[in-house]
């Protein structure tokens, strides 16, 4: 029961991105295509699982004094796994993301879950929370790119969508200010349903 | 040079063009004061860690830079972040040697520069820019210098809405973040009129 919770509450009333405002430095240049968007937000779901994982294991044997340079020593280590295995096997993709794959090192989130939760709780409770809130992240990340995408290019994952209808491209969509319009409007419809997150 | 340094602050501004650091920059520009203060220190912090930075590039990480036939540049990451948290960590304690007054001003913000989106990024753009736009020490000073005061113009720029924006009606669901996103927006709009400038 509660790991059900852990599980649902940071997809929608404790999303990581719209509520607690966390992770947007790197997230919102990867949202011009679904493609780049969806592939960060595996990594990032990917680096807060196992970093919650190992810093979850390794909570009862760690001083609090070095837990912060162990933590950016676990997270770069996952990160550094992460941009390897991209360019391995993604190569385009990761020619996109570019700098921003090493940027999750700095995500917010993953600091935030390992302090907040993973250094308290047990490893598969803490695994839980970590995948919860990278799909959280993930999910807002594709809910704007999917908007940028649509309308900016007309096109859905590189298929043409609305180009068939006699669209024309508002290139404007494609410009870094208009995710962060996209996103305040997330909030706004994201507030009006939830009335107590309202600021007064 | 010029070049570099207007390029780094108006076109392709921390904030508006990557969006780096938008954490902190969200959660603190509440008033004029504290963003003043914070984007000092970061502007500080980038000065000196992007110089660091190019030089561990140069020498240490780069292909065939420590030994023939190494290369190291998959480390950057943990060396990059190690080099900033080390440095977050000396500056935290200088200043609160030194300047207490300073010190219990900035409060949480110093240790959390660390963690601050536009530092790490500065450097890693740094790295990519290596040979083409940054080409000796001198450069990346610039270019250190050059993000961290875009970043800290945008924050400023950003609370003095903000403390107005106190008196306005902005519907219930859009107080806080969600006018401060699209105000950011609307600000990144008008800053594109910067794209395209040579010196």
């Amino acid at each position: 029961m509660k790991l059900s919770k852990n599980f649902t509450s940071p997809l929608a009333a404790n999303n990581p991105v719209i509520v607690q405002i966390l992770g947007i430095c790197s997230a919102l240049a990867v949202t011009v295509k679904l493609e780049p968007a969806l592939v960060m937000g595996l990594s990032v779901m990917f680096v807060t699982a196992f970093s919650n994982l190992l810093m979850s294991l390794l909570r009862n044997g760690l001083p609090s004094r070095i837990r912060i340079i162990v933590q950016l020593v676990v997270i770069a280590t996952l990160v550094i796994v992460v941009d390897q295995f991209l360019r391995a096997y993604m190569y385009d993709v990761s020619k996109q993301l570019s700098v921003y794959v090493g940027l999750i090192i700095t995500n917010c989130i993953v600091m935030g879950r390992v302090e907040a939760f993973a250094l308290g709780n047990k490893p598969w409770d803490s695994f839980v929370d970590g995948l919860a809130n990278g799909l959280g992240y993930a999910f807002i990340l594709v809910l704007v790119a999917f908007f940028r995408e649509l309308f900016g290019s007309g096109e859905l994952f590189g298929f043409d969508v609305l180009a068939r209808f006699g669209y024309v491209n508002n290139s404007l969509m494609l410009f870094p200010p208009m995710a962060l319009i996209i996103i305040g409007c997330i909030i706004w419809v994201h507030r009006s349903i939830n009335k107590d997150l309202q600021e007064k | 040079m010029l070049n570099l340094f207007i390029n780094s602050v108006f076109i392709e501004n921390m904030v508006f063009a990557y969006f780096f650091g938008m954490c902190s920059y969200i959660a603190v520009s509440k008033s004029v004061k504290t963003a003043l203060g914070l984007g000092a220190a970061v502007t500080f912090v980038e000065v000196m860690t992007v110089p660091l930075n190019y030089l561990l590039n140069q020498y240490v990480l780069a292909p065939n830079a420590l030994a023939e036939g190494v290369d190291l540049s998959f480390l950057s990451f943990i060396l990059f972040i190690a080099v900033i948290a080390a440095f977050v960590q000396l500056v935290e304690m200088i200043v609160e040697k030194f300047s207490p007054s300073l010190y219990n001003q900035l409060g949480i913000f110093l240790p959390l520069i660390a963690v601050n989106c536009a530092i790490m990024g500065g450097s890693l753009f740094m790295q990519q820019m290596v040979g083409t736009e940054i080409n000796s020490v001198g450069d990346s000073i610039v270019y250190g210098l050059g993000s961290g005061i875009g970043w800290w113009l945008a924050i400023v720029m950003m609370a003095a809405i903000r403390e107005k924006i106190e008196y306005s009606h902005v519907p219930a669901a859009l107080k806080g973040p969600g006018i401060a996103f699209i105000i950011t927006g609307l600000m990144g709009i008008a800053f594109m009129i910067f794209s395209g400038i040579q010196l």
